[in-house]
C-alpha cells in the first residue's frame, strides 16, 4: 500500500514536470512527426531521376531511338550530350552525373550481330543503390521500329510482389520508424530524466527518504510507457494518412508488441542512467546504442544481407526483434503468436537490463 | 540521565588516499542542537552523510536512535530528516506540490496529508507562496521550504548541512528560532556550519579540521578550555601597535577587527595584559587593553593551530 502511494507520487510528479517542460513535450510529438514526414518522403529505394549524360558516336536512327527509350524510362534525366567518352568520364569524376552512356560508332552493327555488348554504361559505383538501378537499364531492349520485334525470351521466374505490389518505400519505412523513434525517445527520455535528478541534487534528497529503488524506477518510467503509446498511435495514424500504410494485423497485437518493446527500451534507459553522471553522458551513451540500432537492425538494410557477425550483434538489439514483429503484424497481417520467439527475446532483454539497473542503482552516494 | 541520540565510534571515511573523516567519536544528546564547525573540506558533510547512512564508513561505526547506520539505514530513513547543502527539491514544482510529493513519499496517511501540508505552509510562512514555483523563491524562502520538507514526517533527528549559506541575517535568525522550537519539542538537530555566530547558538559543538575532531563541548566549555588568553586593544595607530606586537615571540596571533586588535597569548604567560602593555610601552605606543572571553573564532584558530603544531612537531 505504501509502495503504491510512493509509486503514484513519483508518477504524478513526473507528469507535472513533463507538462511544464515544453521542450520535452514538443519532442514527444515533434520527433515522430518530423521524422515520419522526413523519412517517409525522403527515403526512397526505388530510385528515379538520376543525372546522366551520353556520347553518341554512331548517331543513327537506332541510337537516337535507344537514347529516347532510356530517357522515357524516367530512371535517368539526360543532362547533356558530350563529344567523346573521355568527357563522359570527366563528368562522372566531377560528380555532375551518376550515369554515362557511351554509344560506339558501330552501334547498329553490334546490335544486329548480337555477338557482344552494343554500348557501354558508365556508373558511379560509390553508391550501390545506383549500381542496382544501372543494372535495370542494362536490361533495356532495343526496339527496331522498322523491323519486327526481336524474339522475346520468356523469363524463367515470374516475380510476384506480396504485401507491397506498388513497391512504395514508405510501406517498409513507416513501421520501421515506429521502432526507431521509440528507441530514440524512450531510451533518451528515461536516461535523461533520472540523470537530471542526479545533476540537480534531487536524488540526494530522494535517497534519504524511505522510497525503495524499484518504486522510484517504476514511478519514473511508467509515464513514458504512455508517451510511447502516444507516439505509436501518432506514427501509425500519420503513416496511414500520409502514406497509406495499411495495418493488416490486429491492433491488439501491435499494442502488445509495442508494450514489450517499450519496456525493453525503458529498462535500457534506466541502466544508462545508473552509469551516466551527466545528462550529456546519458545522451552520448544513448547514441552509442542508437546508431547500430538504426543501421543493423534491418530498418535500413535487409537483415539477411548482412554478414553473420553483424547479424549476431543485431540479435542483441531490441529494435531487430521489434522490426520483425511490427512489420510482420502491420504489413503481412501476421499473428503475434507465430513470432513468440521475438517477444521472448525482448522480454529477456528487459529483465536483464532492469535487473542490472536495479542492482547498480544504489541508495547510497558512494 | 540524558538520553543519547547519536553515537559514533572511530568514524572514518577514506576517498582513495584522502582521509576525509578521521576516526571521529561523537555522543549527541537527545533534544539538543549539535553543531559541526569547520572550514570547507573539513569533513562536515561527509560525517553527516555517514550518519544518515548515505555513505558507508571506511571504518568505525555509528548508532542513530539505537539503529546501526550500516545495517538499518532503510529503517532509519523513516526517522530522520535531511536538509542538503544545495536546494534539492524540484524547482519546476510549486511550493505546495513539493510538499505534497514529499508527504506521499513518506506515505503520510491520505487524510492527514492535506492538513500536514497546510500546517507546514502556515508555520513556515509560505502560505501565500504555495502556488509559486520553488525555483523562483528567494534564498530564505527556499531554505524554509527545504526545512518544511525535511520536518514533514516529524523526524526524531534532523540533519542540516550548511542550511544558511545563502540566507540573509534576518532570515537566519528566524530560521534558528524554528530550530530551537523543534529542539524543545524533542527533535535532535545536527547542523554543520562555517559561521561562528551560528555555531555559538548550538548547545554543543564539535570543531572539525581536515577530517579530525579537534575539540568539542559547549561554546562556554570550549572557551575555557583553550590554551590561549585573548586580549583586545584599542589604539590610535593600530598599525604600528601591530608591527610592534608581532616582534614579540610569545604572542601567537594578531587579528584586526575594525578599530581593535585581537591578540592571542598562550596560557603559559601568567599576566597577558602586562605582557601586551610592556611590549607596547617599549615603543611608546599608548593603547587601551582589556582581557576578553574567547569567542568561537579564537577557539577555532587556537585549536587548529595547536593541532598543526602537533603534527608539525
Amino acid at each position: 500500500m505504501k509502495s503504491l502511494i510512493r509509486i503514484f507520487a513519483v508518477m504524478r510528479k513526473e507528469f507535472l514536470q513533463l507538462s511544464r517542460d515544453r521542450l520535452t513535450f514538443g519532442m514527444i510529438v515533434g520527433i515522430p512527426l518530423i521524422q515520419l514526414l522526413m523519412f517517409g518522403y525522403a527515403i526512397n529505394t526505388d530510385v528515379r531521376n538520376l543525372s546522366a549524360a551520353y556520347v553518341d558516336e554512331s548517331d543513327t536512327h537506332l541510337s537516337r531511338q535507344f537514347i529516347a527509350d532510356i530517357t522515357a524510362s524516367q530512371v535517368i534525366v539526360m543532362k547533356q550530350r558530350v563529344a567523346n567518352a573521355f568527357e563522359l568520364e570527366q563528368l562522372l569524376n566531377a560528380g555532375s552525373i551518376s550515369i554515362g552512356i557511351a554509344i560506339p560508332e558501330d552501334f547498329d552493327r553490334r546490335v544486329l550481330a548480337r555477338d557482344r555488348q552494343a554500348a557501354q554504361l558508365l556508373v558511379d559505383g560509390t553508391d550501390p543503390i545506383i549500381v542496382g538501378v544501372a543494372q535495370q537499364l542494362a536490361a533495356m531492349p532495343v526496339r527496331f521500329d522498322s523491323q519486327a520485334k526481336p524474339p522475346h525470351k520468356a523469363a524463367i521466374l515470374e516475380v510476384r510482389n506480396y504485401y507491397n505490389p506498388e513497391r512504395r518505400s514508405a510501406v517498409n519505412i513507416v513501421p520501421g520508424l515506429v521502432g526507431v523513434i521509440l528507441t530514440m525517445t524512450m531510451v533518451l527520455f528515461t536516461a535523461v530524466a533520472i540523470v537530471r535528478e542526479k545533476e540537480r541534487g534531487n536524488l540526494e534528497l530522494l535517497i534519504n527518504t524511505p522510497i525503495k529503488t524499484p518504486e522510484l524506477m517504476l514511478g519514473k518510467i511508467s509515464p513514458y510507457i504512455l508517451i510511447g503509446l502516444i507516439q505509436l498511435s501518432l506514427i501509425l495514424g500519420l503513416g496511414w494518412y500520409f502514406f497509406q500504410v495499411p495495418i493488416r494485423g490486429s491492433l491488439i497485437h501491435v499494442l502488445a508488441a509495442a508494450l514489450v518493446f517499450i519496456a525493453a527500451n525503458l529498462s535500457l534507459g534506466l541502466l544508462i542512467s545508473t552509469v551516466a553522471a551527466t545528462q550529456f553522458q546519458a545522451m552520448q551513451m544513448t547514441f552509442f546504442f542508437f546508431l547500430p540500432s538504426i543501421l543493423i537492425s534491418g530498418f535500413m538494410f535487409p537483415f539477411d544481407g548482412m554478414p553473420a557477425a553483424a547479424q549476431n550483434v543485431a540479435e542483441f538489439l531490441p529494435l531487430t526483434h521489434f522490426n520483425r514483429l511490427i512489420r510482420g503484424i502491420i504489413l503481412r497481417g501476421a499473428d503475434i503468436t507465430s513470432m513468440l520467439d521475438e517477444l521472448l527475446a525482448l522480454a529477456i532483454f528487459t529483465v536483464v537490463a532492469l535487473t542490472l539497473a536495479i542492482l547498480r542503482f544504489s541508495k547510497r552516494l558512494d | 540521565m540524558k538520553q543519547i541520540a547519536i553515537t559514533a565510534n572511530g568514524l572514518t571515511m577514506r576517498f582513495g588516499s584522502l582521509v576525509a573523516v578521521d576516526s571521529v567519536d561523537l555522543e549527541i544528546e537527545k533534544g539538543s542542537i549539535y553543531g559541526f564547525l569547520g572550514p570547507n573540506g573539513s569533513g562536515k558533510s561527509t560525517t553527516i552523510r555517514m550518519l544518515c547512512g548515505l555513505l558507508r564508513p571506511s571504518s568505525g561505526s555509528a548508532t542513530v536512535i539505537g539503529m546501526d547506520t550500516k545495517k538499518e539505514s532503510e529503517l532509519l530513513k523513516q526517522k530522520i530528516g535531511y536538509m542538503t547543502q544545495r536546494f534539492s527539491l524540484y524547482e519546476d514544482l510549486s511550493v505546495k506540490e513539493n510538499l505534497q510529493f514529499i508527504s506521499e513519499i513518506y506515505a503520510v496517511p491520505r487524510k492527514e496529508r492535506k492538513q500536514r501540508v497546510a500546517q507546514l505552509l502556515e508555520s513556515f510562512s509560505l502560505t501565500d507562496r504555495a502556488k509559486q514555483r520553488s525555483g523562483t523563491l528567494s534564498g530564505g524562502q527556499k531554505q524554509r521550504l527545504a526545512l518544511a520538507a525535511a520536518t514533514l514526517h516529524k523526524p526524531e533527528i534532523l540533519f542540516l548541512d550548511e542550511p544558511t549559506s545563502a540566507v540573509d541575517p534576518q532570515n537566519r535568525r528566524d530560521f534558528w528560532e524554528v530550530l530551537f522550537e523543534l529542539a524543545e519539542q524533542g527533535t535532535t538537530i545536527l547542523v554543520s556550519t562555517h559561521y561562528m555566530d551560528e555555531a555559538a547558538r548550538c548547545h554543543r559543538l564539535a570543531i572539525l579540521d581536515e577530517g579530525v575532531k579537534v575539540a568539542d563541548g559547549s561554546p562556554r566549555q570550549l572557551g575555557e578550555s583553550i590554551s590561549s588568553h585573548v586580549v583586545e586593544i584599542e589604539a590610535d595607530d593600530l598599525n604600528s601597535a601591530r608591527l610592534c606586537l608581532m616582534k614579540n615571540q610569545e604572542i601567537s596571533s594578531i587579528t584586526q577587527l575594525g578599530i581593535k586588535l585581537r591578540i592571542m597569548i598562550p596560557k603559559t604567560v601568567s599576566d597577558p595584559l602586562q605582557l601586551v602593555n610592556s611590549t607596547l610601552r617599549g615603543e611608546n605606543i599608548e593603547v587601551k587593553a582589556e582581557q576578553v572571553f574567547p569567542d568561537l573564532e579564537d577557539i577555532f584558530v587556537s585549536v587548529t593551530q595547536q593541532r598543526r603544531k602537533e603534527i608539525g612537531a
